[in-house]
């Protein structure tokens, strides 16, 4: 029967349905609550995080020492390539806009499911079954895809890249693509058809926002990926000449394309995260957001721009206007910036308390900071030319994944209780914290000085090198700090599994998430607080606290105690 | 005194006064420190682990570096300054709630601006040295480089030389000293890149595109250069030098690599095979 | 509807005056249609939201000052459960394996995903399990 809602009768309606639901396996085939989605996703993106964790480790194992034949040339470009791959296609994008993000906007908004819950169900599976045929590449005659993760024709075409390897790669994207935009499509609309009444938008939480302007580049971005690919299918197989010369191509459309997906993505992958953090942030100051309004300025700025700085990714080609480049990447400095202060603003006068989410958080501040400058470098042509496709970028970009990941891992820390009902163990999670934070900076700050002593990127041996081999000792000591950190996270899931319940609100949270049951019951609201600020549960909690200075916060209308 | 309060959320309890006041002094001076320790250096700005440069144009950009670098220490310090003090400063002591500000409207509006004027100056700088650098200044040399999977070709036009190597042999681009050497670069497959570190320089060599670019290196010197971009299997090898040689030494060797060609033309019945190899794939198992 | 509308034609005013200065400047096709496209992508729904936000009352979400109560009545009808997606993607899985190993796999493909579809939509009307 399809379930009809209406506020004041849901608690007896969904007692009735968590008696009745499936369980086990066939409530992860056949559910469409957006919180076992969003459950499947996280799992699903970690497991591909140790994935292409283990691809990271043996990466590094091979660089330890010059010269050195732990895998064969062939195999180390297989490495990097699904290394890539495998970390933005299938672990921090999922991550970031299937995994948290599912769970949390719509108990955000107060809303009882995503606006589609079967499209978001495909979404999942789509995401599924694309990582599976991406990583089947391995079992196939010829391996996995060697040409890095952005495949650059013609290099990808079939005559240098024959095998199934490269078209089980995209073939997994195609699916991994369309499930990103049926995302996509569920969260916007979400976001602007099923807010709880006097949720404005302007009351939104910056998560929620930022999720927002997520979709929305979803949309303008993965159908441009997936065209290409589709493109880049039929030049390997139907014979059509799009990307090669032979035939009246051109090789740089291919670039033009991907990149025009791959900047918006670098912020698809970003801006969750930094709602994330500002979430973590303001609720471990315990006070608003600073600067709300500017901070959603900031982060509709960053998405306007993001569609048009693609070609800083190919100031080496020679082929793009320079200037227009330089001067929109740089421009995306300063709402980066604003929002840099304003996380500073929040806990400014606050009251910061240091729990594994917050020192994630925190983390994240630090290394996305580094990462922030050092992008601005590669935004000045001459800059680029010198540090492109050396380990300078690899440093860069590294930097910011790695801020990314421990904002994504505060997060887990932040909200996973508020998903499973259990919080994890604090000593374990901040052990886990320093050996990230600390391995991070170990790993990435020799890459930098790598590449400015010219060493390039995706070279699988390298001479002798005086300048080169004590960075790369380090280097590799940093990733084995960094894999131990995600040994300690296995371990604490584990160590902690069902010890310590979390109550509804363990953090004194500020967002509707905190008003609700740990987990959230099927439709996610016994009752609903007044709405009057953008931290509806913080004014319930705390009246006489509130920071807009009108209204009446904190009057129940629907009460009704929750059903255990 | 009253300026520096502006910048200070309103409404400060009268008490507080002078103990935020001296914290905020405090603040600057940490702030002005990375500044002060610059100027001290005075002449002397470290490379920061970049290489100076051994073109024209690589020393700019080598200065554009160094100028890029202590801006980003300045504002990486301050705000790593920031986001140290408010986390040890205002560390949860207590169960207090408090004061709930949300919004500093000139403070926010002078956190946008200052970026916006900074990232204009960074602007100005590098329009100034990617001007130079992307002249086409006028040149009495002229080399083109190919590339190819997995070697380089380096070729003289008009003076009948040819330079390849591979993998195993890395080949060596000669070029004179203090003079304007024009690089016409090409690929014969798939995209490689033309990376010479000490020129503080790469470009792709794409198929189908003809990238040029002038080099005017400023001191003799091998230099080593590096395919950049991946390439395929044996990327990792593509490995090729750069040797400046003053200008005697370049003629001299322009002229015996001619003669050498000539002689193998002239030996061998097999016109040209010496001088312009048709390149092979080297076979699986390559040391 | 309102701050949706404004969002999304902002937006696209935005990705507009980029992509005049970009075309006028470069005259390069691929970045500008990009771009153009973009452009196109939020005036389409942002000005069917403005459309409808000028013939409509806000709705409670849209109003500051609204109680719960304002916004009780049916939010929308939500499937509990259903197998329906899991098919579906199971039938794109192996239409794109037929791309990489053969194109008999298009059968057992598109096979599911036409059940799925029919299934799915009979559910639809139906209002599906629980
Ligand atoms: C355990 C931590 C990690 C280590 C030790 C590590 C190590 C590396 C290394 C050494 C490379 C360079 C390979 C080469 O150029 O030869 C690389 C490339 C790359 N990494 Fe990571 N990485 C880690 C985590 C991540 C994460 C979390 C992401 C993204 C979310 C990521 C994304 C990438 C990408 C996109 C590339 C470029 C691949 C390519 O060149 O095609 N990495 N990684
Ligand atoms: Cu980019
Ligand atoms: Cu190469």
């Amino acid at each position: 029967m399809t379930d009809v809602l209406d506020p004041p009768s849901v608690a007896e309606r969904h007692e009735h349905h968590e008696e009745h639901g499936p369980t086990g396996i066939l409530k992860w085939l056949t559910s469409t609550d957006h919180k076992v989605i969003g459950m499947s996703y996280t799992v699903t993106s970690i497991v591909m995080l140790v994935i292409g964790g283990a691809f990271a480790e043996l990466i590094r194992a091979q660089l330890t020492t010059p010269n050195n034949n732990l895998v064969s040339l062939a195999q180390y470009n297989e490495l990097f390539t699904m290394h890539g791959s495998v970390m933005i296609y299938l672990f921090m994008g999922p991550f970031a806009f299937g995994a948290l993000a599912n769970v949390i906007v719509p108990i955000q908004i107060g809303a009882p499911d995503m606006a589609f819950p079967r499209l978001n169900a495909l979404s999942y599976w789509l995401y599924l079954t694309g990582a599976i045929t991406m990583l089947s590449g391995f079992f196939v005659a010829g391996g996995a895809a060697n040409f890095g993760w952005v495949a650059y024709a013609p290099l990808s075409n079939s005559v240098n890249t024959p095998g199934a390897g490269a078209d089980l790669w995209i073939g997994g994207l195609l699916l991994t693509g369309f499930s990103a935009i049926f995302t996509g499509v569920n969260i916007t609309a979400t976001i602007f058809y099923l807010r709880a009444p006097g949720m404005t938008m302007f009351r939104m939480p910056i998560f929620t926002w930022n999720m927002l302007i997520t979709a929305i580049l979803i949309l303008l971005a993965f159908p441009v990926l997936t065209a290409g690919l589709i493109m880049l299918y039929c030049d390997r197989h139907f014979g059509t000449h799009i990307f090669s010369v032979a035939g009246g191509g051109v090789p740089v459309l291919w670039q033009n394309i991907f990149w025009f997906w791959g900047h918006p993505e670098v912020y698809i992958l970003a801006l969750p995260v930094f709602g994330m953090v500002t979430e973590i942030i303001a609720v471990f100051s315990r006070k608003p957001v600073f600067g709300y309004k500017g901070m959603i300025f900031a982060t509709i700025t960053i998405g306007a721009l993001s569609l048009g700085v693609w070609a800083h990714h190919m100031f080496t080609t020679g082929t793009v206007l320079l200037p227009f480049f330089s001067i929109m990447s740089l421009l995306i400095a300063v709402p980066t910036g604003i929002k840099m202060f304003n996380w500073i603003g929040t806990m400014w006068r606050g009251e910061v308390w240091f729990s594994t989410a917050m020192l994630m958080a925190l983390g994240f501040l630090f290394t996305f900071l580094i990462g922030g400058l050092t992008g601005i470098y590669l935004a000045s042509p001459p800059l680029d030319f010198f540090t492109h496709d050396t380990y300078f970028v690899v440093a860069h970009f590294h930097s910011v994944v790695m801020a990314l990941m421990m904002g994504g891992m505060g997060a887990l820390y932040y909200w996973g209780p508020k998903m499973t009902g259990y919080l994890l163990n604090e000593k374990i999670g901040k052990a886990q914290f320093w050996l990230l934070f600390i391995g991070t900076q170990v790993f990435t700050f020799p890459m930098y000085l790598l590449g400015l002593k010219g060493m390039p990127r995706r070279i699988g041996i390298y001479p002798n090198h005086p300048a080169w081999q004590n960075l790369n000792d380090w280097a590799t000591v940093g990733a084995i700090m960094i894999g131990l950190s995600s040994v300690c996270f296995l371990v604490n899931i584990m160590y902690s599994w069902k010890k310590y319940p979390a109550g509804d609100n363990p953090w004194d949270g500020h967002t509707l998430e905190w008003f609700t049951t740990s987990p959230p019951p099927h439709h996610n609201f016994y009752r609903l607080p007044q709405i009057r600020s953008e931290r509806p549960t913080w004014d319930y909690n705390h009246p006489g606290h509130s920071a807009a200075a009108h209204g009446h916060a904190g009057e129940v209308l629907i009460e009704k105690e929750p059903v255990s | 005194m009253s300026k520096v309060f502006r910048v200070e959320p309103p409404a400060l309890p009268p008490q507080g006064v002078s103990v935020r006041t001296r914290r905020w002094r405090r603040v600057r001076r940490l702030a002005a420190l990375p500044i002060a320790a610059l100027a001290l250096a005075g002449c002397t700005i470290p490379s920061f682990g970049a290489s100076p440069g051994a073109t024209t144009s690589s020393k700019s950009v080598f200065d554009l570096w160094q100028g890029f670098t202590i801006g980003a220490i300045i504002v990486g310090g301050i705000t790593t300054v920031l986001i140290v003090w408010a986390v040890f400063r205002y560390r949860r002591k207590g169960d207090n709630i408090p004061k709930q500000s949300q919004y500093h409207v000139p403070l926010e509006l002078t956190y946008t601006i200052i970026p916006v004027i900074i990232v204009l100056g960074l602007f100005a700088a590098t329009l100034v040295v990617e001007n130079k650098e992307v002249a086409n200044p006028k040149t009495n040399v002229t080399i083109n480089a190919n590339a190819f999977q997995w070697g380089w070709k380096f070729t003289y036009p008009g003076q009948n030389v040819v330079v390849v190597g591979q993998t195993t042999q890395d080949p060596e681009m000669v070029m004179p000293v203090n003079e304007n050497v024009h690089i016409n670069l090409t690929s014969s497959d798939v995209i490689h890149g033309f990376y010479v570190h000490a020129f503080n320089f790469s470009r792709y060599a794409l198929p189908g595109v003809l990238n040029q670019f002038t080099f005017r290196a400023v001191n003799t010197g091998t230099y080593d250069g590096q395919c950049t971009q991946l390439c395929g299997l044996y990327h990792s090898l593509m490995w090729f030098r750069v040797k400046v040689v003053t200008d005697s030494q370049y003629t001299t060797w322009l002229k015996s690599k001619a003669n050498a060609a000539a002689a193998a033309a002239e030996s061998a019945a097999t016109n040209q095979q010496t001088s312009s190899v048709v390149p092979t794939k080297p076979t699986e198992g390559n040391s | 509807m309102r701050n949706e509308a404004k969002l999304l034609l902002s937006l696209g005013s935005f990705f507009g005056l980029m992509v005049a200065v970009y075309w006028f400047w470069s005259h390069e096709n691929a970045g500008s249609v990009m771009m153009f496209c973009g452009m196109l992508l939020c005036f389409l729904p942002g000005s069917y939201y403005y459309f409808w936000s000028r013939r409509m009352k806000p709705r409670a979400e849209d109003d500051p000052n609204a109680t719960q109560a304002s916004g009780a009545g049916i939010v929308g009808t939500f499937p509990g459960t259903s197998i329906w997606p899991f098919t579906l993607g199971m039938g794109a899985f192996f239409v794109v394996l037929a791309l990489v190993f053969g194109i008999w796999l298009l059968i057992p493909g598109l096979g599911l995903a036409f059940w799925a579809i029919i299934g799915g939509t009979a559910e639809g009307r139906r209002g599906g399990p629980h």
